[in-house]
């Protein structure tokens, strides 16, 4: 079950990328590993350590103080390629509750949707402007209520987003779809028959 | 009222519909792999069953090795341990699954197809992005994330929201020398990754029609890499004809399976195929393709700053200048596989360019499918691959996501038949650059990035 999403507020990051994509949220060689704490150390893996190990500090998540956080503002395309659901696995082992992008890859904005990230789609000009005023006061917070459907930047500017219904009030609940879906069985049931009716 | 061909088979497997256009859409094909122990944990963690294990297959693919078929022989022991882990929960749950020893083994993508359990108007998943490539049979197929696929193994279906429908056409015909591969590069070139975001691509048009389905499953295969989350052709004489005998394949009428002629797309997207020629990528994203004969782009070319950044950071990954000719740039390997382009007819191609010839660099050669690799071997292709230097070895994912061993070294130059040039992904610091089977046969000859017509 994914943890309830309801409001945030948190530091947040400006990730000056575009083309984000699974491979480099989660390179590939760790996606045989079972999901537990370890994936903290995975996220991000290869921009975040040289492949001796040692932390690089020309990224921008390892230094203080976003390294704590929960809110990453990317460009476009975030989380595009592969489905791995393990990518938002990662973001979250991280402490990264919310990523702000211009446009998300379809699965992983799914997959974000199901598992408690809170995927949100704002134009280019304000994910920019986020993304500055970062920059310009490290460790401000970006404010976010997915009730009222709103992101508050650090300068007082309130952004309105939206999260498709069903998937807002998982998140809001915390609920899961499959527990609601099985309401819906006799349905899936007179679905089959149906159809077994039509061939058979 | 018209129909796209997608809003066809979407309504006629529409379960329930919510008042916000959300869909409960039934599955009538699942596949998994190795990946899908997520999935099986937390039907675990629920107590849930797999309602219908007659639909799901699995595949044994991305962590297959690629010199071996015996599961207690691989020496590491989480690759090891994966692979058993596969297997004994398809056991478990009673679905038939397509081991690492079997006959009919070989990437979900590939087999799947190639077994007849893809049919015309089947809504098609799997926990995979490269799922789009089955709607070239004329199904409705994409790729999910393991909570999905939890959700479709306990219910046997998926909610959907219709994505925005977009048509593809490519006019004309495909210039000799030229590849399905070569049309989806000079797409994904011109509309960019995010080009066809959430959205659904219907392929169409004469150059579409002239590609067999082999061609059209390598189309489908990059529609992903274009953003969207499905592709597909309409089913027609060509795939019947490719469908017929084979072994899980019944009968379906395709009449119908294709979209009325008013029918509404959200945009339109035309392409002169006959001016497509071989294409390469020099960056790291699918968009960064140029034609073989051109050169290698200067960041100063870029369209806009992002990209003009964005232009900066691929080039030192991949240890270019920009303005170089790609003719002049050496690789290191060449690797011939993946779901894109390991099928018959792309071993083929390959074979064909090197005949007779020896290569200059390395080159690895994983046929699609086990059953693609026998056929192959029936002909004599095998022996082509090896006199001409190159390692003829079992049916992975392999090199094109590195996962079961296999990897390019850092810094590594590898010309490669897969989909994804991304930084990484044939292994840490490796270099990618994405090319038809043709081609990869060509840069093996030569050790450069040329079109095999001028080997």
């Amino acid at each position: 079950m994914p943890e309830p999403f309801v409001n945030l507020t948190a530091v947040a990051a400006p990730l000056e990328m575009s083309n984000v994509d699974t491979d480099q949220i989660l390179p590939a060689r760790y996606l045989r590993r079972p999901r537990d704490e370890r994936y903290a150390t995975y996220g991000f893996h290869d921009l975040r350590f040289t492949p001796e190990g040692a932390k690089r500090d020309d990224f921008l998540l390892n230094r203080a103080p976003f390294d704590r956080a929960a809110i990453l503002v990317a460009q476009r395309n975030f989380g595009v390629g592969s489905s791995r659901e393990a990518a938002v696995y990662a973001l979250l082992a991280m402490g990264v509750r919310c990523v702000v992008a211009e446009s998300f890859g379809d699965i992983f904005f799914n997959n974000s949707l199901k598992n408690g990230l809170l995927p949100v789609r704002l134009p280019e000009a304000a994910c920019a402007d986020l993304r500055a005023q970062l920059l310009a006061r490290p460790g401000a917070d970006i404010s976010v209520d997915l009730e009222a459907g709103t992101l508050t930047a650090p300068d007082g500017t309130v952004h309105g987003f939206a999260i498709p219904p069903f998937a807002r009030d998982c998140l809001l609940r915390g609920l899961d779809e499959i527990g609601l879906t099985m309401t819906l069985m006799h349905e899936i049931e007179a679905f089959e028959a149906m159809r077994s009716g039509q061939t058979g | 009222m018209p129909r796209t061909l997608f809003e066809k088979i979407w309504d006629a497997h529409v379960v329930h519909r919510r008042d916000d256009g959300l869909c409960l859409l039934y599955v009538d094909r699942h596949y998994f792999h190795e990946g899908s122990f997520h999935a099986f944990n937390m039907l675990r963690a629920r107590g849930l069953k797999v309602r219908r294990p007659d639909l799901s297959f699995g595949f044994g693919d991305h962590y297959a090795p690629t010199r071996a078929r015996d599961t207690a022989a691989i020496a590491d022991p989480e690759i090891r341990g994966i692979i058993q882990t596969f297997e004994s929960n398809a056991r478990a749950a009673g679905i038939r699954a397509f081991e690492l020893a079997d006959a009919q083994q070989g990437i979900v993508h590939v087999a799947g197809p190639e077994l007849g359990l893809t049919l015309p108007g089947m809504t098609v998943v799997c926990g995979d992005s490269h799922t789009s490539s089955h709607g070239a049979l004329g199904a409705l197929a994409f790729g999910i994330g393991a909570s999905e696929v939890a959700h479709v193994f306990a219910t046997q279906t998926i909610w959907q929201s219709m994505p925005r429908q977009i048509r593809v056409t490519f006019d004309g015909a495909l210039p000799q020398g030229a590849s399905a591969k070569d049309m989806a590069l000079a797409l994904i070139a011109e509309i960019g990754t995010g080009g066809a975001l959430g959205g659904a691509i219907e392929f169409a048009g004469a150059a579409v029609r002239a590609l067999s389905v082999e061609g059209r499953l390598t189309l489908c295969n990059m529609a992903i890499e274009a953003g969207a989350r499905t592709g597909m052709v309409a089913p027609d004489a060509v795939t019947q004809a490719w469908l017929a005998g084979r072994p899980f394949a019944t009968p379906v009428d395709i009449a119908g399976l294709r979209s009325d002629d008013d029918a509404a797309f959200a945009a339109e997207v035309r392409l002169d195929a006959g001016r497509i020629g071989p294409m390469a990528t020099w960056g790291t994203s699918p968009e960064e393709a140029v034609p073989l004969s051109a050169r290698v782009p200067k960041p100063e070319e870029a369209p806009d700053e992002a990209r003009r950044r964005a232009w900066r950071r691929s080039l030192e990954y991949m240890g270019l200048q920009g303005g170089e000719r790609l003719a002049d740039v050496k690789v290191d390997r060449v690797f011939l596989g993946s779901c894109t382009n390991a099928r018959l007819e792309d071993l083929r191609a390959a074979a064909s360019v090197l005949k007779g010839r020896r290569i200059a660099v390395p080159m690895l050669v994983s046929p699609g499918s086990s059953g693609v690799k026998r056929a192959a071997e029936a002909e004599g292709l095998d022996r082509i691959f090896t006199e001409a230097g190159a390692s003829w070895e079992e049916s992975a994912c392999s090199l094109c996501v590195s996962m079961n061993g296999d990897s390019v070294g850092e810094g590594e130059r590898c010309a490669s038949t897969s989909n994804r040039n991304f930084v990484g992904r044939q292994g840490r610091g490796a270099r990618t650059h994405l090319v038809s089977p043709a081609s990869a046969a060509a840069a093996a000859v030569t050790g450069r990035l040329v079109s095999a017509e001028s080997v």
